[in-house]
């Protein structure tokens, strides 16, 4: 159920600006990855060009290979409809759909997709999808109320659950926990670390801490300055990348000595 | 009460109480101008509501600001006053609406039986008695109305909607042809509906030849004045559902026009609904199109195809401009059509507010 993903000289532009120069890197199978560095230094461009999310901004291409356990993801016939089903999303603010009840926001890729799904399979889906988000024993009670009527740390494991009930192989999250308070990003982060059993976990992150405790390797992007492309300056062992990182401007980052 | 306003002599530091005048003061302060003026003009023998409630207003801002700017200072007592002008406004605005919903139910209420709804009216010419007999009824205006107005919603909204979805969710803001459709968009809300009309009724001319009244002509017509307001009431209720849910759909791995029918459709369902309710309520009423794409007539016609149709603004101004022998009688017809028109609306709004509510996003 997870798969290795590996980068080959990306560059990505919007339109003619190039955002994320050149980059090249390897994530293996059941681990977790995190991406920090400064805003707007493209990792969440970069990362949204992993399940091709990146072309839906209008003008957005891309230039590289991704290889999905060794299937280009930009190589010519792919489907990107068919890419975003193995590489499921959690966004950065919780966006569950307010016409939905909780129940239909967890089966909700399933039946946007039209797929026929028995009544006893679906209630099976929709535990399995919140016990595995650690929501189950918060909403089993008003499966049938409203998605939004949630808390927001709620929402957010919410959108985790919808994303794991298409059973994807790659779960990527961009900043899953900037909207959250400490305790709901405690549960979210509890959650990431069982998530890596099953999956392949790219986070984005601008909290250092996260990105120490639940990830395996850790990636620091950096930006020259405004209008330069971001660049991937240094990818290694999170243990590595924080107490003994190669690169000049990895320490500063990371110790709090930006700039 | 200057022993307030005037700061102390003894604590010179900033003081946090002012002079306050009491909350009743406001409402009883203009029932007591009312009281005064209306005994005023009473005694003067110039009573007369309209400068009534003129001077009522007048005295009542003269007096509010004179006494608040005594007893608590500057500030509150411009806030009283702008407070009063607004009350004013509002009571502006709404009085000639309440007026004309009170003129249009009294008259119609006198000739408003259920006949009148179900049965059609017109008059019989008896050739042996040379006697003209009129019967009142509206029934074939109802008719009208429904089958004009629902064809053209029929042909409007999808047409509309689907334009908007091709706006908001397709053509990239650089796109040119976006831009002369929302050119025309705007061009067209504009149209005058005798313009409207006028198009639909040359356009059947051309197609059926001489005497083109149709029912169906007027649908046209409608859709002429009605497609626009569809376009541009559904792109904004578009625009309003956020991208988050847009993107959220598209990364489960749901295609891109299921996406805009299941999720972007269905979140702004709500408001969209409202938009093409109200663009129906606003044709509905709409009299010179249909009095010259559909004519009139005092026959019942349920062919939108063929033959003059009648509805109820066009049966309200005929009956008043057009009168019969009867000219009464006439103008009770018009009243009658007036009212049912207005109810018809107050319909069409009550099931939008239903359906607006049914499909709304709920939080809890």
């Amino acid at each position: 159920m997870s798969k290795s993903i590996e980068v080959n000289d990306l560059n990505v532009f919007y339109s003619d600006f190039l955002a994320v120069e050149d980059v090249s890197m390897n994530i293996e199978p059941r681990t977790v990855t995190a991406f920090i560095g400064p805003s707007g230094c493209g990792k969440s461009t970069f990362l949204r060009t992993l399940n091709r999310m990146h072309e839906v901004i209008p003008g957005a291409t891309v230039k590289g290979s991704v290889y999905i356990d060794g299937e280009n993801l930009y190589a010519p016939g792919v489907d990107p409809v068919l890419v975003r089903r193995q590489v499921g999303m959690v966004f950065q603010r919780p966006n569950p759909f307010p016409t939905m009840s909780i129940k239909e926001n967890v089966l909700a890729g399933v039946r946007l997709n039209n797929k026929r799904i028995s009544a006893s399979d679906a209630n099976d889906l929709v535990e399995k999808s919140l016990r595995g988000a650690n929501l189950w024993n918060e909403v089993k009670d008003r499966l049938d109320k409203p998605g939004a009527g949630l808390s927001g740390g709620q929402q957010q494991r919410l959108c985790i659950a919808r994303t794991i009930a298409v059973s994807p192989q790659v779960v990527l999250m961009d900043e899953p926990c900037s909207a959250l308070d400490p305790i709901s990003t405690f549960a979210i982060e509890e959650l990431i670390t069982e998530l890596k059993n099953e999956f392949t976990i790219v986070i984005v992150t601008h909290n250092m801490q996260q990105a120490s405790r639940v990830s395996d390797k850790t990636a620091f992007f950096n930006i020259a300055g405004t209008g330069k492309p971001g660049k991937l300056i240094e990818y290694a062992d999170t243990a590595t990348i924080f107490t003994s990182p190669k690169e000049q401007a990895t320490e500063d980052y990371v110790s709090g000595r930006f700039g | 009460m200057t022993a307030v306003t005037s700061a102390p002599a003894t604590a010179p530091s900033i003081s946090l109480t002012s002079g306050q005048l009491p909350r009743w003061i406001e409402p009883a302060l203009a029932i007591g101008t009312a009281v005064v003026v209306a005994a005023v003009l009473l005694v003067i023998q110039l009573f007369n509501p309209a400068v009534w409630l003129i001077l009522t207003a007048v005295f009542y801002l003269i007096a509010i600001s004179v006494g608040s700017g005594i007893v608590e200072g500057r500030r509150k007592a411009v806030d009283r006053v702008v407070r009063g002008l607004v009350v004013c406004a509002f009571v502006l605005a709404v009085a000639p609406l309440i007026s004309t919903l009170w003129t249009v139910v009294a008259q119609g209420l006198k000739v408003l039986t259920w006949d009148f709804v179900t049965k059609p009216g017109g008059s019989v010419f008896d050739p042996n008695t040379l006697a003209v007999t009129n019967t009142p009824g509206a029934l074939q205006a109802v008719v009208g109305t429904l089958i004009i107005t629902g064809i053209a919603a029929l042909i409007s909204v999808p047409i509309g909607i689907l334009a908007a979805v091709y706006l908001t969710e397709y053509a990239l803001p650089s796109n040119p042809l976006r831009r002369v459709i929302t050119f025309l968009v705007d061009v067209m809300t504009g149209i005058p509906s005798i313009v409207a009309g006028l198009f639909a009724f040359s356009l059947f001319a051309l197609i059926v030849g001489p005497k083109a009244f149709s029912g169906f002509s007027a649908s046209i017509a409608l859709c002429v004045l009605m497609i626009p307001i569809v376009i541009r009431s559904t792109e904004e209720m578009i625009r309003l559902v956020p991208n988050e849910l847009r993107e959220a759909s598209l990364a489960l791995g749901v295609p891109r026009a299921t996406t805009i029918i299941k999720v972007v459709l269905r979140t702004a369902a709500s408001g969209i609904v409202t938009g093409v309710v109200l663009a129906v309520a606003r044709v509905v009423g709409e009299t010179a199109p249909i009095f010259i794409a559909a004519s009139f007539t005092d026959n019942f016609n349920a062919d939108p195809f063929s033959g003059p149709m009648q509805t109820l603004p066009v049966m309200a101004y005929t009956a008043y401009s057009f009168p019969g022998k009867d000219i009464e009688a006439s103008q009770a017809q018009a009243w009658g059509a007036a009212l049912l028109l207005v109810i018809v609306v107050v319909i069409f709004n009550l099931i939008a507010r239903i359906v607006a509510k049914a499909f709304a996003p709920k939080s809890r």
